[in-house]
């Protein structure tokens, strides 16, 4: 037992309330923005910092997992609450990345923005409780009930600026998605718990299922959380949604409320199901690889900056769930190291997903505030302008390219390690196609650092598009802050990946009964062997510092640091404007190029004797328009023809009940 | 780890930073003579380095500061990722911190740094040449990184002096199919890595076909030289990992004396002579690719390469 919180989970629940009690504040004097922003946000941060300790702690060695049944909820149906290693790392998470955001957040809401920010202070903290209580729930009643609240919340903050159509429809899909959902985890946890009629986790733990309903309950929690998760093809609201949102709450629904999905998907996959058949995990890395490729192509393309950042989540979701798929699998042989190790992957990379995400999206936030425009064709140029924000994001930027020394590159380090032992699994042809799902991982790894360079190049680098940037500012020190710590977290991850992989060490002994080895140092990772592979972050960072300054210094020594300020090379073309700089447009151009059938695309180009010649193009989603507008025309055309029941006469409506009474006496007799 | 370790760790960076001028001047007469025109003497580039260094940089007006620190940060990735190659030897305390999956992500690092610079400017050129780069470079990292995985999963270690040690000592080289495909494959990513010619032209400033040039188009000076340096210095580097992969006949093992790094010295330098002298032939006789052609040639090696992971396995089992 740890010294520090005998108990957790009374401690966990207060900090809970505390959050409810700062949402419920900001309803007090809710247009005041010295209240709401500067006083509720920042404690909310502190609040946020108090979980991540709980979860901090309760991953530590010899932890036993808590439960407590709370008096609340329906009679009989009393809420159970259970804290293990599972819990607690993504309360860690959550409580980590959240404080980041909140800060940023208490210098980014101000007043006149779409709803009041009392309101929004209420819905943010609400936002976050229902995370922090879907991740501890150990009932399916409380663990609905959370969920649901995590999704209005997250529905109202979504559509903060609710007068904007396109908003409006962003939220209802949103909605409409969550709520497909969540039908199916009912569902699910309906299938769990297996004809004993108890709604906890420990009877769903205990219940024993035919593999047949086994095969169903994974299915349904699959798709459930994969809709949650933004699993192609149940994608669609995520590109919508998470740019209509205010960029804190962009940044919460990416880099939180995905992970809490993930956290479902571990809990009824590993936990209450112990794993399963090997097509579990097949079923589940290929969707993941698929999905993984489709957000990295979908990304290079996209012209606004925040859907390019939503579609590399949904690529970022992809790896994780490719990296569960292969848990699954090697669970299901009964490799229980391999498994540890792909868990491990998944873990770190849910983590760092949350840290740099929310950081870059924060940063679009900043942008957002400084030039009013999301378009990536009208910005640039930024990083003299604003050179803080510019420095903090191309931290996140490297780290969400996956290149060394920051933390994206340790989870895919640890992910293709994963990949490298898969011929061991001992079936004939999945020992074969597995290891390739390496070069999917390989591809979509160097396909986000396209997408990166894009995203940074077209915003911070190269000239101001428009010569209203040039009055761009720089965020305020409250971003700044916010900023700093989620950067930070990049790099110490980085750096020092063993602390983060102690940490998970104590998941993966919950879940999968083993734990991979140990590195030698806290910089130093060697998860299988040493012999065979070893990474230390913090050597690399000292090699390459060591050699960059060297050379500094030869170079000042041996010659000069003389430097001459010219015009740049212009080709001998004198008229160049900033306007003619590659758009995003083009830097996505080989993409679309390469993957076209990927892609839907319409094409206005212009006729040759246009006086204002126009060229558009527009990329669709295929799903969209192959599975979901079918799909909508459908349930439109059931809609219709049932109306016809709909005769808006009294005596009609009668006779219908009269009818109905007349069939159910036929079975009741 | 011991002095010698050490020694031989730092000697053997030093060495590759010295000679990879050597190996761009050898590989530029090789091309002067095949192509009956009076050859540059073998040390031209460092005359040329000695020359760029010595001139005042000359830098655009707006070029932020990260402009300016790219080429350290390139020069250094390339420099970190020498270190990393058992060229000479495989007694390397720094394979141990990073592996060849690493050396994989520092390429990158180096690629996505250069890019970002060239978009710095925000000149055409710069963010076109940027852009083709990483077109290139989205397709040739992951080919290089199956090739690896071939070696990886034949020697059950992605640290390449483990792999070395393992073809040298116990197993010996075993004439596998896949190594063939693995081999094919990594020929053409280093060709494409590197700027050569089926890619992109080193020699050549011709706007509509150049992409390593494009991006370095603003760069003058000692910013200039030391981005040459670096690519040099990449080039040196593949040349090495095709070594240690395929031919690493030669390389001083862990247990071998002083004198041995001495004989390996002599095998690398034998290597690069006939390695330089191979690529000039493929140079010469092959004609430069348009541009779109460029990711098929790219897909054609990443399929090659995966092909060759699939024949392995297929073997196997």
């Amino acid at each position: 037992m740890n010294p520090f919180f005998a108990t957790h989970v009374p401690v966990l629940l207060g900090l809970v309330f505390a959050w409810l009690v700062l949402g419920l504040a900001g309803l007090v004097r809710s247009h005041r923005i010295a209240w709401v922003a500067y006083t509720l946000f920042p404690l909310g941060a502190l609040v946020a910092l108090g979980i991540a300790a709980v979860g901090f702690s309760a991953l530590a060695d010899g932890f036993v997992a808590e439960q407590v049944i709370l008096p609340l909820g329906l009679p009989d149906l009393p809420f159970h609450i259970r804290l293990d290693a599972l819990s607690g790392f993504f309360l860690l998470l959550l409580g980590s990345v959240g404080a980041g955001i909140s800060v940023f957040a208490a210098g980014y809401f101000r007043a006149g923005e779409g709803a009041s920010p009392g309101l929004l202070c209420l819905q943010y903290h609400t936002f976050l409780a229902s995370m922090a209580m879907v991740i501890v729930a150990d009932d399916a009643y409380l663990f609905m009930v959370a969920w649901e609240t995590m999704a209005l919340s997250s529905y109202f903050l979504v559509t903060t600026q609710h007068r904007i159509p396109e908003i409006q429809r962003a939220g209802f899909l949103y909605l409409l998605m969550a709520h497909v959902g969540a039908l199916a985890l009912l569902l699910c946890f309906g299938v769990l718990q297996g004809g004993s009629w108890l709604m906890t986790f420990d009877a769903m733990r205990g219940a024993t299922l035919s593999p047949v309903w086994a095969g169903v309950a994974f299915g349904l929690a699959l798709f459930g959380f994969g809709a949650k998760a933004g699993l192609v093809p149940l994608h669609v609201w995520l590109p919508e949604a998470h740019p209509a949102a205010p960029s804190p709450v962009s940044a919460m629904m990416s880099g939180l409320m995905l992970k809490v999905a993930i956290y479902g998907l571990l809990r009824v996959s590993f936990d209450l199901l112990h794993g399963g058949p090997w097509w579990w995990g097949m079923l589940t890395l290929v969707l993941g690889l698929g999905t993984a490729l489709f957000g990295a192509v979908f990304a290079a393309v996209q012209t606004d900056m925040k859907r390019l950042l939503a579609y590399s989540s949904i690529e970022n979701i992809g790896l994780i769930a490719a990296a569960i798929g292969l848990a699954l699998l090697s669970y299901a042989f009964d490799m229980r190291l391999l498994a540890a190790l792909a868990l491990t992957a998944a873990l770190l990379h849910a983590l760092n997903h949350a840290l740099f995400k929310s950081l870059l999206f924060l940063a679009t936030g900043s942008v957002l505030h400084a030039t009013h425009e999301r378009s990536l064709g009208k910005l640039g140029g930024l990083i003299r302008r604003m050179p803080w924000v510019a420095t903090l994001a191309l931290i996140g930027t490297l780290a969400l390219a996956g290149l060394p020394p920051l933390n994206g590159f340790v989870s895919e380090w640890l992910l293709l390690q994963a990949f490298l032992s898969t011929p061991s699994i001992p079936h004939a042809f999945v020992n074969m196609i597995v290891p390739v799902g390496a070069a999917v991982v390989a591809l979509t790894a160097a396909l986000a650092g396209y997408v990166m360079v894009k995203f940074y190049g077209v915003i911070f680098l190269g000239q101001p598009r428009e010569p209203s940037l040039m009055q761009a500012h720089d965020a305020g020190w409250l971003e700044r802050v916010g900023l700093g710590w989620l950067a930070l977290g990049c790099i110490l991850i980085g750096v020092f990946p063993q602390v983060a992989l102690n940490a998970i060490a104590a998941v993966t002994r919950v879940l999968v009964g083993t734990v991979i080895q140990r590195g030698p140092a806290p910089w130093w990772i060697a998860p299988v062997a040493r012999e065979q592979a070893s990474y230390s972050g913090l050597w690399l960072l000292l090699g390459m510092a060591g050699t960059i300054a060297v050379m500094f210094v030869l170079v000042r020594r041996m010659y000069h640091g003389r430097v001459r300020r010219t015009p740049p090379w212009n080709c001998g073309y004198p008229a160049l404007t900033p306007r003619m700089q590659d758009t995003a447009e083009g830097f996505g151009q080989p993409i679309r190029h390469m993957f076209g059938p990927f892609f839907r695309i319409a094409r206005e180009l212009p006729a040759p004797d246009d006086r204002a010649p126009r060229y558009r193009i527009q990329i669709d989603d295929r799903c969209w328009h192959g599975l979901y507008l079918p799909l909508a025309r459908a349930v439109g055309w059931l809609a219709d023809a049932l109306s016809v029941l709909q005769r808006g006469r009294l005596a009609v409506y009668l006779m219908y009940s009269f009818l109905t009474l007349l069939v159910l006496l036929v079975f009741v007799l | 780890m011991n002095a010698l370790a050490l020694l031989s760790q730092l000697g053997g960076m030093v060495l590759a930073v010295a000679l990879a001028p050597v190996l761009a001047g050898w590989v530029a007469q090789c091309r002067a003579w095949l192509q009956n025109r009076s050859a540059p003497p073998l040390l031209q580039p460092y005359r040329s380095l000695r020359k760029l260094f010595r001139k005042d940089a000359a830098l655009a007006t707006y070029a932020s500061p990260l402009f300016r620190a790219t080429p350290y940060v390139v020069f250094g990735t390339m420099a970190m990722a020498a270190a990393i190659i058992p060229s000479v030897t495989t007694d390397l305390p720094m394979a141990r911190v990073a592996d060849a999956i690493a050396l994989v992500g520092l390429f990158a690092t180096a690629r996505v740094f250069m890019a970002l610079a060239a978009m710095d400017i925000g000149t055409v050129f710069g963010s076109m040449g940027a852009r083709r780069e990483m077109m290139i470079g989205f397709l040739a990292e992951p080919a290089l990184l199956m090739v690896l995985f071939n070696a990886f999963l034949m020697f059950g270690s992605t640290a390449l002096p483990t792999v070395v040690e393992d073809i040298l000592n116990t197993k010996g080289l075993m004439l596998q199919p896949s190594l063939a495909f693995a081999g094919v494959a990594f020929v053409m990513v280093l060709l494409a890595e590197n700027a050569r010619i089926p890619i992109d032209n080193p020699a050549t400033h011709l706007e509509v076909t150049m992409i390593h040039e494009a991006m370095l188009l603003e760069y003058s000076a000692r910013h200039l030289a030391l981005m040459e340096w670096a690519s040099w210095l990449k080039l040196f580097n593949y040349a090495c990992i095709g070594f240690a992969l395929f031919v690493p006949w030669g390389i001083a093992l862990h247990a071998n004396g002083p004198l041995a790094l001495l004989f390996a010295v002599a095998w690398l330098a034998a290597k690069l002579v006939v390695a330089g002298a191979v690529l000039a032939v493929i140079e010469t006789v092959s004609a430069k690719l348009r541009i779109f052609r460029a990711p098929e040639f790219l897909s054609m090696a990443f399929l090659l390469a995966v092909l060759g992971l699939l024949v392995h396995l297929l073997l196997q089992s």
